[in-house]
């Protein structure tokens, strides 16, 4: 017990040491925010009946689906991460990035932010309202807070509710690989 | 000494265990449904401070953590205020408390607290969870996060934790409210038939 409290005063420390930094990050995204008018990015959009096909998979890839949002500055933080992921482990790792901006800012935040931000995974938007009903279904851990990761193969899966950094996501696909 | 030997593999053991149940003891740290709370002191945005037992005759409350800055906070302003109008009078009036951090959240602030809840005119007080000492205690993990608290003879107990409803993005599409049912149970005298429910939310600036 005494244990677990040391833990999660360090945890409470690393988080804090992370989110120092974010403040500038989210001043930035206003600026191009503003800077962007409209954006020729296409969107797919989904419920969650439709959603559910990317989160089980056949194949022998490692697919990691990361819940984010364009408010969300850890989220926003960690999103170079993914897109690293994505570009060196392209032959082993599927990335999904799914948006749960809600849908009056897809036009005026989430589209020119895909744009300006150049993002290489598949990003998608998760439109489901019934939220105690597929926050349960993706992971009962789940309180749903964001950002939040599923991380799985044809045999395993993964869920954290929690930030990354690049080395922690690389260690976590690279076990699920073995 | 010969004790102590013996003991060490299971302290090896317990240590290990521990260090892999980090997220499980961190989810349970807070308050589940039927636990006594502790009463809290904090400022309120007019400068007093706040406890629940200054509420003599409250039959309860309905606590909700929430921010200036999260959108699905911000989405729930108008409904919050809705529910103090509706139930305060009833005996069950709306406690806000802001857990975020302000040196992360510039946005929530004691001035950007005090612009905001003039701007809404909200109803209820404002409280800045100073330290961070009271949302842990909770167990609340992000904002909004509901709690509805019920006086007794044991004290102040935890009848529902969650959402106040299932459609944050929008209010017209509200078909469950999961919050309100919970008050109107215990004012009724009934059984709660959903204590818990989960919704998205901004996590707490730490």
């Amino acid at each position: 017990m005494k244990l677990n409290c040391a833990l999660l005063v360090m945890l409470i420390f690393f988080s804090c040491k992370e989110k120092v930094s974010e403040k500038t990050d989210d001043v930035s995204i206003k600026n191009e925010e503003i800077a962007l008018a409209e954006s020729e990015v296409s969107l797919e959009v989904y419920d969650f009946d439709r959603f559910q096909k990317f989160l089980s998979t056949k194949d022998s890839k490692v697919h990691v689906i990361n819940f984010w949002a364009t408010w969300c500055g850890p989220c926003v933080k960690e999103l170079p991460y993914f897109e690293r992921l994505k570009k060196e482990y392209q032959d082993d790792v599927e990335v999904v990035l799914v948006s749960l901006d809600f849908p009056h800012v897809y036009d005026s935040k989430l589209k020119p932010f895909i744009k300006k931000k150049d993002l290489k995974s598949k990003v998608i938007a998760l439109n489901a309202p019934n939220e105690n009903e597929w926050i349960n279904a993706i992971d009962p851990s789940w309180s749903g807070s964001i950002p939040a990761t599923i991380i799985f193969n044809k045999d395993k899966s993964k869920f954290f509710e929690k930030s990354f950094t690049f080395e922690e996501l690389e260690k976590e696909v690279k076990q699920l690989n073995n | 000494m010969k004790k102590l030997l013996k003991l060490t593999p299971l302290m090896v053991l317990l240590i290990f265990a521990s260090a892999f149940t980090v997220k499980e003891s961190i989810e349970s740290e807070g308050y589940d449904v039927g636990d006594v709370v502790e009463d809290f002191s904090l400022k309120n945005i007019n400068g007093k401070m706040v406890s629940l037992a200054d509420y003599q005759d409250a039959k309860g409350f309905i606590l909700t953590f929430t921010c200036n800055t999260c959108p699905f906070a911000i989405a729930y302003e108008d409904r919050i205020i809705a529910l103090d109008k509706k139930y305060a009078a009833k005996g069950y009036p709306v406690i806000a408390i802001n857990p975020n951090n302000p040196d992360v959240k510039p946005g929530d602030d004691f001035k950007a607290m005090q612009q905001r809840a003039k701007e809404k005119g909200f109803t209820f007080p404002y409280l800045v969870d100073e330290g961070q000492k009271v949302y842990p205690k909770f167990g609340a993990t992000k904002t909004p996060h509901n709690y509805v608290l019920q006086k007794t003879s044991k004290g102040l107990v935890v009848k529902y934790i969650g959402a106040i409803d299932d459609s944050s993005r929008n209010p017209a599409a509200v078909s469950e409210t999961y919050l309100e049912d919970a008050v109107d149970a215990l004012l009724n005298g009934e059984e709660i038939k959903i204590k818990k429910t989960k919704a998205i939310g901004c996590t707490i600036k730490v």
